[in-house]
């Protein structure tokens, strides 16, 4: 029996580390709860990435709902992101809005020619401030801000078809009928 | 083109890996003397193929092919030559593909340097080493092919996590990995003599060097990855109790009892399954760290991405692994205890404690470590335990290791002299207090912990150095000292240190975070800093904030610091301290942020008494165990009783 013991004692390791796996895949360790969720999106004024004379604020968002999408060509997830936006973007029926994060502009728009532009309006946070206010993780990183320039959801990662059709969609149903009473 | 080679070597390598595994040990249970005799030659051919395997993702960075995807992600233009090799295991697929070619070196190593041992012994070894690397090289094809293509290629890539964009990070894992896949061989080692049944005992003397090498290389690798974390994390720690740590601390400490159960079994026959268990525990370890490390199971600051497929995998190969020796071990292990009866006072007794102590420790790192696992088992939530538990409990277990680690040496196998050794140690005990004693006084507001340290490192410390004084008078001239003594004489000397750095460091250490304003001078532990302003720098591929700052003893100019904040390309920042080392000393500073507009800055002040020390010790226990390792006994001819059935010797083919 004693010979026995260590074969046991590890026959109980393997469980817990199984469970491990399967806790994992069942939870969402992306979803770090947000405390800017249901709070008014942060202040911001950035250039637009193709005419960085001009800039765009959060008071010029205002009056109709918007999806703010988080990326930059440095990174490999947000190429990872970009064919489902360029597929489904147009179908989402919101307006998408591209925060250039952390990026050098030449190298963003070489990236949106080489893989397609699926944004509205794209503004660049070159330094990183914006990424700061809205509590940026890491890109790519979603937002979805109602009419009234409420964080109404946030997704950290890859927004995938899954998500967007149980999580993203139902919000964006939700705000476009508050924005359209 | 040469991706898809590389690709292609690790799938030949994988066949081979398979014949490697399946037909020695086949022939090793059926006596087929070819078959046994192929084990050599396949274990050449898979590490032919591994290396090539290696050296084309290696010739892939070196050449920038950012169509790789696992090139772009790890890597950039900008990246300076010398850290594009540090890059290719720098995450998950690169740093499994050098697990297994470091895993093909030792198995080459054992072939090549086994001339003298059993055929039938070596053929089980190498098959059971070729079974574990089956298993790698299938993850690796299946789960985390390095050799990915990203069509279209990339313009550039993601660059190196600039936090391992060190010269420290060039060495840290390839000597972690050499220390703990070399655990593989002992592992294979204890595996043969089970399948084989071996009644004696010889094999753990041929073992015994090969673990040996596998513990210093460990030892040397957590040293410096300490070392790392130090001066590049810029918290001024140098051990964080960190998932990712603890993995390669729980092998080290098993390691730790096994040479040492491995010497008691080997000259006394005693502690067989001691030993048996420990090799297997030692690797299983090793298996379990790459699983926390690689599963996303536990987060850590430097876990690799994570993929419940990968984890899901290497939890089915640790199962086999591991439970299959253990059951291997449960049906074949010696059913008599054998070897030599022993006193309750003598030196198998102080090592029964030893490998007791240290396995304590290993179960109770590992338990911390999956603590927040074992919290969402039972559904009280995710909870970790951090360094409060693992300090108290970790220096609560070496307290006995402690107070017995200089009897050790003194006393004799079977029965020890007492008295004969407490009139050697005597003085080790009398200098201890004493100097303990001194230090309170002249220090009154020093902690209780570094009390402890200095009496614990000049109780280890002299004694052992008794016992080399004893040796130099008792024993004729030329026998003084074998290497394996001097080996463990160094190691335990070194431990003697550790137990200094840790403990003095711990206990005196200054840390202030202070507001700098440019020219302005602070008094910090009886010196003057004196900051002199941040001036932008340009690097090869970052820019940097660089501050200056002087420090000055009594007007006179001690050092001049140059702490940086770095931009990387296209990643966050990096703040890079900078340290004067000293041996009793070492001055770090870490830049911190801007504050306000007149130039101040915010600046991390530490100054740390004896913190070197930490790591001399960890670099004397390395010395200590190759030195042991060189020990020309372990390489003598195997006895003609020990060689077993006539067919184990069969015709011999060059490698």
């Amino acid at each position: 029996m004693s010979r026995l013991l260590p074969l046991l004692v590890f026959a109980a390791l393997c469980g817990l580390l199984g469970f491990g796996i399967r806790w994992n895949t069942h939870h969402e360790t992306n979803e770090v709860p947000s405390p800017l969720v249901g709070k008014t999106a942060p202040e911001f004024t950035l250039p637009l990435l193709y005419e960085p004379a001009k800039s765009l604020s959060r008071r010029d968002l205002l009056g109709r709902p918007y999806l703010l999408n988080v990326f930059g060509s440095w990174c490999p997830t947000c190429q990872d992101e970009h064919p489902f936006l360029m597929r489904e973007g147009k179908s989402l029926g919101i307006r998408l809005i591209g925060l250039d994060w952390k990026d050098q502009p030449d190298a963003a728009k070489r990236w949106l020619q080489q893989f397609g532009n699926p944004y509205e309006t794209i503004i660049a946070d070159e330094d990183g401030r914006a990424g700061i206010d809205f509590g940026v993780y890491g890109a790519p990183e979603t937002f979805l801000v109602d009419a009234q320039g409420v964080i109404r959801y946030k997704r950290i990662g890859l927004l995938t078809p899954d998500v967007v059709a149980t999580e993203l969609k139902p919000q964006i149903v939700a705000v476009s009928k508050v924005a359209t009473p | 083109m040469l991706p898809e080679l590389g690709q292609f070597a690790l799938i030949l390598a994988l066949l081979l890996a398979f014949v490697q595994c399946a037909f020695p040990l086949y022939g090793a249970w059926r006596n087929n003397v070819t078959l046994i005799a192929l084990a050599r030659p396949v274990v050449a051919g898979q590490c032919v193929f591994v290396v090539l395997a290696f050296g084309i993702l290696t010739y892939a960075f070196l050449a920038q092919d950012f169509s790789v995807a696992y090139v772009a992600q790890n890597s950039n233009s900008t990246l300076p030559w010398y850290y594009r090799f540090p890059a290719v295991w720098g995450a998950h697929e690169g740093s499994l593909l050098l697990w297994v070619l470091i895993l093909n070196i030792w198995t080459v190593a054992v072939a090549a340097l086994s001339r003298r041992l059993p055929d039938v012994l070596i053929a089980r070894v190498l098959g059971v080493l070729g079974f574990v690397s089956f298993g790698f090289l299938l993850f690796t094809i299946l789960t985390s092919n390095p050799f990915l293509r990203h069509l279209p290629a990339l313009a550039d890539g993601n660059d190196l996590n600039p936090i391992l964009q060190d010269p420290g990070l060039i060495m840290h894992p390839p000597m972690l990995y050499t220390g703990y896949v070399g655990f593989s061989v002992a592992f294979a080692f204890a595996i043969a003599a089970l399948l084989g049944g071996e009644l004696d005992v010889s094999w753990v003397r041929w073992a015994r060097p090969w673990t040996n090498v596998a513990w210093a290389f460990l030892t040397f690798g957590i040293t410096l990855g300490s070392w790392w974390a130090y001066y590049v994390l810029g918290w001024g720690g140098w051990w964080f109790w960190d998932p990712v740590e603890n993995a390669s601390f729980m092998p080290w400490l098993v390691g730790t009892a096994l040479i040492h159960s491995q010497a008691v079994t080997e000259k006394r026959g005693s502690f067989r399954a001691w030993t048996l268990l420990l090799s297997i525990f030692a690797f299983s370890l090793s298996l379990l760290g790459t699983f926390l490390v690689r599963s996303g199971v536990l987060t850590s600051v430097h876990a690799f991405a994570s993929d419940p497929r990968r984890g899901l995998f290497i939890l089915v190969f640790l199962g086999t692994v591991v439970g299959g020796s253990l059951l291997i071990y449960a049906l074949r292990a010696p059913k008599i205890a054998g070897g030599k009866a022993f006193a309750i006072l003598s030196r198998e007794t102080l090592l029964l404690t030893n490998n007791l102590m240290f396995t304590c420790a290993a179960a109770m790192v590992l338990l911390g470590t999956l603590y927040p696992l074992i919290g969402d088992a039972l559904g009280v939530g995710r909870i970790s335990v951090g360094p409060p538990y693992f300090g108290f409990m970790f220096a609560l277990l070496m307290i006995p290791v402690v107070l017995l680690m200089p009897f050790g040496p003194l006393f004799r196998w079977a029965s020890a002299d007492w008295r004969g050794t407490v009139r050697v140690l005597r003085p080790a005990l009398i200098l201890a207090v004493v100097t303990a004693v001194a230090a309170k006084l002249m220090i009154s507001d020093l902690p209780l912990r570094g009390l402890v340290g200095v009496a614990a490192t000049l109780w280890i410390g002299i004694g052992i150095a008794l016992y080399a004084l004893k040796r130099w008078r008792d024993a004729p001239a030329g026998r003084r000292y074998t290497p394996e003594m001097l080996g463990m004489i160094a190691a335990h000397f070194g431990v003697a240190l550790f137990f200094a750095g840790v403990l003095i460091t711990e206990a005196t250490s200054i840390e202030r975070d202070l507001r700098f304003a440019p020219q302005e001078t602070q008094r910090i532990g009886g010196l003057d800093f004196t900051f002199h302003g941040v001036a932008s720098v340009q690097g090869p591929n970052y820019r940097a904030d660089e501050g200056t700052l002087e420090v000055r003893r009594d007007d006179l100019l001690v050092a001049t610091l140059h702490p940086q904040k770095r931009q990387y390309t296209g990643q966050q920042m990096q703040s890079k301290s900078d340290i004067d080392p000293g041996l009793f000393r070492d001055l770090y500073v870490a830049l911190g942020e801007p504050v306000g507009s007149d130039g101040a800055w915010s600046v991390r002040v530490y100054v740390k008494p004896f913190v070197r020390w930490i790591w001399l010790g960890g670099i004397l226990m390395m010395l200590g165990g190759f030195t042991a390792a060189c020990d020309r006994r372990f390489r003598a001819q195997f006895s003609v009783e020990n060689a077993q059935a006539p067919s184990a010797r069969p015709l011999q083919l060059p490698v």
